[in-house]
């Protein structure tokens, strides 16, 4: 799932600035399981400008948000409401803010959320990242631990030197992710995989825009 | 006797340090490492170390060359991609510059410019296999050169990482990768690191033990507790604590470790941070 963080208060006032009326949209996937755009949220936001004299000429959870078809759908069975608003305030992942733009034609769409990355749900509230997306997946060799999102310097071919009481150079807080990977091979007897060396991953599969059709 | 003669003589390798300065200003740099020629066979030029911005390693490297010093061209991953780090490996050896040092280098996040962005396209195995391939007339891609380096290459390790086995794997890809001689991480506890060597010195590469001038206690003790693989024992803290004169004292203490280390590895590295001025002089008491 898409990890997303409310925006400072100041800052999402700052952006609806010279905006009167405003129209609320949530998601009901990630957002919501990140208690950044679900139904209290949108409550809230819409208190929150209520209280700085703007009108909320509606809101709506989409599910989700980033599904294009379903936003012009929506577009449509709300033409009015949303026709009436200055702007749109999406509580929403990046995606799903471009999605309403792409979905409601001539419309400003502001982001209420900092959308910061994939993740894993661990329990209520605690989100974790464990992948960056690569383009090319090589954790089979590293017993599904990830190097480049879990060390920080992203390495390929083992420690960097730097690690103290098992924990990483850069935070002494998280774990070093390549003692993690030696730790895990070792005991599955697969120790050979470090002992080979990992090529330089090949970044033009993480050239953007991406498109793909299946 | 440059870094690479002294390997091939097989002779017990004394290299140095020096930091650029964070500025232009690289004349005291130059003039604290002249008194280095002739007493060491080779000096590092630290590449924006601790991922402090200063002064490039390579036109430190230049300046030390002018001045009759071999420098050794320490070269990190963190700040550029594939091709300014091949790109700067072509410099280098037009500038006539013969020995890298291989790094993975310092993550951002501990330096004074905490937002830039870390790139290591490349880490320290792979690196050395792109150098190598430069001295073999080819580029990543395969490209024929016009002109080709020629390196000694070299690499760190870590000899009292913990664990150190997953060090010691990286360290026989680098071996792997094309690195004909290693630099360690400071020794302070000779015992250990004669382990690490019992292990290591099957790989027939020189080992050239790391050699930090111990200043103070505070500076032991901020090393035990945040510098990885770094263990400075109690005796020696308390032994620079007491010091009248700290400078004579860690002179002394540095001379004992080489002493100590000149029967199980094949060379020091003497990392004077600051203090360049007393390394001739801990070279000529040390008898190397
Ligand atoms: S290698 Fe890591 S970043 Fe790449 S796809 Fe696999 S888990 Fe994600
Ligand atoms: S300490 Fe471990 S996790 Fe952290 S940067 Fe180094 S290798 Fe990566």
């Amino acid at each position: 799932m898409i990890v997303t963080r409310k925006k400072e208060t100041e800052v999402i006032l700052g952006m609806l600035k010279g905006y009167k009326s405003v129209f609320l949209i949530g998601c009901a996937q990630c957002a919501t399981m990140c208690k950044t755009g679900g139904e209290q949220q949108l409550c809230d936001m819409q208190a929150l400008l209520e209280a700085e004299g703007k009108v909320a000429t509606g809101k709506a959870i989409l599910d989700p948000a980033c599904h294009l078809v379903k936003v012009k759908q929506f577009a449509y069975q709300n033409k009015d409401a949303i026709k009436g608003a200055d702007a749109i305030l999406a509580l929403t992942c990046g995606d799903g803010v471009q999605a309403i733009k792409d979905g409601i034609m001539g419309k400003t769409v502001l982001p209420a959320l900092d959308t910061l990355f994939l993740g894993e749900f661990e329990r209520g509230g605690h989100f974790s990242q464990k992948c960056v997306l690569c383009g090319e997946c090589i954790i089979d060799k590293t017993d599904a631990i990830c190097p480049i999102t879990m060390c920080a310097k992203g390495l390929l071919n083992g420690p960097c030197g730097g690690s103290k009481n098992k924990k990483c150079e850069v935070d002494r807080e998280k774990d070093c992710a390549w003692i993690l990977i030696y730790e895990r091979l070792k005991v599955l007897r697969k120790l050979e995989n470090m002992e080979k060396i990992a090529c330089p991953r090949d970044y033009s599969l993480q050239s953007r825009p991406q498109k793909v059709i299946v | 006797m440059g870094l690479r003669e002294a390997i091939k003589a097989k002779k017990f390798i004394v290299t140095s340090e020096t930091a650029p300065p964070k500025g232009t200003d690289i004349f005291r740099m130059v003039e604290d490492a002249r008194p280095l020629a002739g007493k060491v066979d080779a000096v590092n030029v630290t590449d924006l170390q601790s991922a402090v911005m200063r002064l490039g390693s390579l036109a430190g490297c230049y300046m030390l060359k002018q001045a009759g010093i071999d420098p050794i061209f320490q070269l990190t991953c963190r700040d550029r991609n594939r091709l300014a780090l091949s790109s700067d490996l072509l410099s280098a050896s037009a500038l006539g510059i013969g020995n890298v040092l291989i790094l993975t280098g310092d993550h951002p996040a501990s330096g004074d410019h905490p937002g830039a962005k870390p790139v290591f396209d490349l880490d320290a195995v792979q690196l050395l296999n792109v150098a190598r391939g430069l001295c073999q007339g080819r580029d990543m891609s395969g490209n024929k050169l016009n002109g080709k380096p020629d390196f000694c290459l070299g690499a760190v390790v870590n000899p009292c990482a913990e664990p150190i086995e997953p060090e010691l794997i990286k360290m026989r890809k680098k071996i792997d990768s094309g690195a004909q001689f290693f630099q360690t991480q400071a020794v302070f506890d000779v015992e250990r690191f004669g382990l690490f060597m019992d292990k290591v010195s099957k790989y027939n590469v020189p080992v050239i033990a790391g050699i930090v001038l111990l200043k103070s206690a505070k500076m032991a003790l901020y090393m035990n507790d945040n510098v990885a693989g770094i263990y400075v024992p109690k005796a020696l803290i308390e032994r620079i604590d007491t010091a009248a004169d700290k400078q004579k004292e860690s002179v002394g203490i540095a001379c004992g470790l080489i002493g100590r280390l000149k029967n199980i590895c094949d060379g020091v590295h003497i990392m004077p941070i600051g203090w360049e001025r007393l390394v001739p002089d801990i070279v000529d008491r040390a008898g190397i």
